[in-house]
């Protein structure tokens, strides 16, 4: 089998391995990871007709240079809009291109987003753990954040007949700044002001920002009386309040459990694009009820299917 | 907050958090046992996770196969039926080294304690602990039943690169570390014993309701069982 080696030139603290994930060990403090913006990551592995459970390199905003130094493969990239250079070619995220021994592959922040996806036609060898390839960034298990030196190799590396290209962006893997939030479930816990504060006001991202979840600037949320509550249950897209009001979105790698009341919890299909806001971009939250919720997740699973049956 | 538990509360589009007291509680945690026990005998359709917790249980389900009342109003039956036969977890010995450089917090715990460091080690050891729950990180489980005279606050300030095996204390809770972390609880000894397991059928050394007791090794049987793995 043909193969193709990368070797990293330099990397942002946040480029690791990631593939589909590690769901159903929660109870054992284990979240599922996977990509921070899983429809993107879906739709690159299928422009490359990689199979599921292949995994990808995800890339935050501080970029990813590498040299191919074997072989050769197609690549693809999506997510946020990155800006791409492959050899002396010039592109932009969601395009599938190919790449050679003596090439270099650099992705650098573009215009938008905050994580974008490489993925490569062949088999990107990866150490797993409890089944999976994606990276738990707190403590490295599966694949690994990338580190400048490493070399990646792809093992059964093909160049596809259609080489060059754009990928389809559907409208949903764009940003989103206005989230479908339920309220809860530990809404008891926080005065009805708070609750107010937090669907009345746009928030915005800070800088606190990375795979466990970003921690929001805008008004208190102060909860009253949860200083003591035992430690609970948590989701990713919970909305977690300290004791000093802050709030926090957790993320793909969020703790399983946790003592900060939750006062709302983001509907899952909004939480791809929220990952795509940079920090100092404004978020807002939008109540919907449970049953709303629902209906909402099956009207966007419906939309992501027609987007992911072009590819079959 | 005057409602009737147990509440259930939607998470979202996927899931309930099943509350069965406000404060910790032997009787709440115990029928967060018996209801995690149960969906996992006979899950329900469309449920995906059960998470336990101290007095709560999350079940996540996918919101394409079925809904929050659907969830809800199947708890409620399991809830309703006969209680199955509680059932004691399994025990675990936990081997602990108290020795030196493994036990940094052990002087300032026996002093934080009014008592000496033997009997802070021999407090320790005297813990009947129970897996409550897993969370912090992967691995991180939570044992209640530290004895009511070393049950100290967290330290004033977390102390970085508190090395994986690590057995820390804070208030009647005690962690075998899995990671190289910051922390404030109190430092206490290190064991070799490796909760994540690196065994693909038994990946976790514990499940919550199990129930742990420690026992002492010397420096030299530490070694023994860490290179042993």
């Amino acid at each position: 089998m043909s193969r193709a080696v990368f070797r990293v030139v330099a990397t942002g603290p946040h480029a690791s391995i990631q593939d589909a994930g590690r769901p159903g060990l929660m109870r054992y403090g284990v979240p599922a990871s996977g990509p921070m913006d899983r429809g993107a990551f879906h739709l690159g592995r299928l422009a490359l007709g990689a199979p599921a459970g292949a995994a990808a390199i995800e890339v935050s905003l501080g970029g990813l240079v590498l040299d191919c130094v074997e072989g050769s493969a197609s690549f693809a990239v999506t997510g946020g809009g990155f800006v791409v250079e492959a050899g002396t070619r010039q592109l932009g995220s969601w395009s599938l291109a190919r790449i050679g021994t003596g090439e270099r592959l650099a992705i650098r922040p573009g215009p938008w987003g905050t994580w974008c996806y490489l993925g490569f036609a062949g088999r990107l060898v990866a150490s797993r753990w409890l089944g999976s390839a994606a990276t738990h960034a707190l403590s490295g298990l599966g694949g690994g954040r990338l580190a400048a030196g490493q070399e990646l190799v792809v093992e059964g590396a093909t160049v596809l007949p259609a080489a060059e290209g754009p990928v389809p962006c559907p409208v949903w893997a764009r940003p989103r700044a206005e989230l479908a939030v339920v309220l809860g479930p530990q809404q008891r816990y926080f005065p009805a002001a708070a609750v107010e504060a937090l669907l009345a006001t746009p928030f915005r991202l800070t800088d606190a920002y990375d795979r466990m979840g970003v921690r929001l600037a805008g008004p208190p949320l102060t909860p009253e009386g949860a200083l003591s509550i035992p430690s609970a249950p948590v989701l990713r897209g919970s909305i977690q309040v300290a004791g000093d009001g802050v709030a926090t979105v957790l993320l793909a790698d969020h703790q399983t459990t946790g003592g900060y009341p939750r006062i709302a919890t983001v509907v899952d299909a909004d939480l791809d694009g929220f990952t795509q806001l940079r920090p100092r971009e404004r978020v807002s939250f939008r109540a919907v009820s449970p049953e709303e919720a629902v209906a909402i997740a099956r009207s966007r699973a419906r939309a992501r299917a027609a987007a992911f049956a072009r590819y079959s | 907050m005057a409602e009737a538990f147990p509440l259930f509360a939607p998470v979202a589009d996927r899931a309930l958090l099943v509350s069965f007291a406000e404060e910790l509680d032997e009787t709440a945690h115990a029928a967060v046992l018996r209801l995690a026990r149960a969906l996992a005998e006979t899950p329900l359709p469309g449920m995906e996770e059960v998470v336990p917790a101290y007095v709560s249980l999350l079940v996540t389900f996918d919101p394409l196969v079925t809904d929050h009342a659907a969830v809800a109003a199947a708890l409620r039956a399991r809830l309703s039926a006969p209680a199955t036969a509680a059932r004691a977890g399994r025990l675990h010995e936990v081997p602990v080294c108290y020795d030196g450089a493994f036990a940094r917090d052990l002087a300032a715990a026996a002093a934080a304690s009014g008592l000496s460091e033997e009997a802070v080690i021999a407090a320790h050891l005297a813990g009947d602990y129970a897996v409550y729950l897993y969370g912090f990180a992967p691995g991180y489980a939570y044992l209640a039943g530290v004895p009511a005279p070393i049950r100290l606050p967290r330290k004033a300030a977390p102390v970085r690169g508190v090395a994986a095996g690590s057995v820390i204390v804070a208030g009647a809770q005690c962690i075998v570390t899995t990671l190289t972390m910051p922390t404030g609880w109190w430092v206490l000894g290190r064991s070799p014993a490796r909760i994540l397991t690196g065994d693909p059928a038994h990946p976790f050394l514990f499940d919550v309701g199990d129930r742990v007791r420690f026992r002492r090794i010397s420096a030299a049987e530490f070694d023994r069982l860490e290179a042993a793995g």
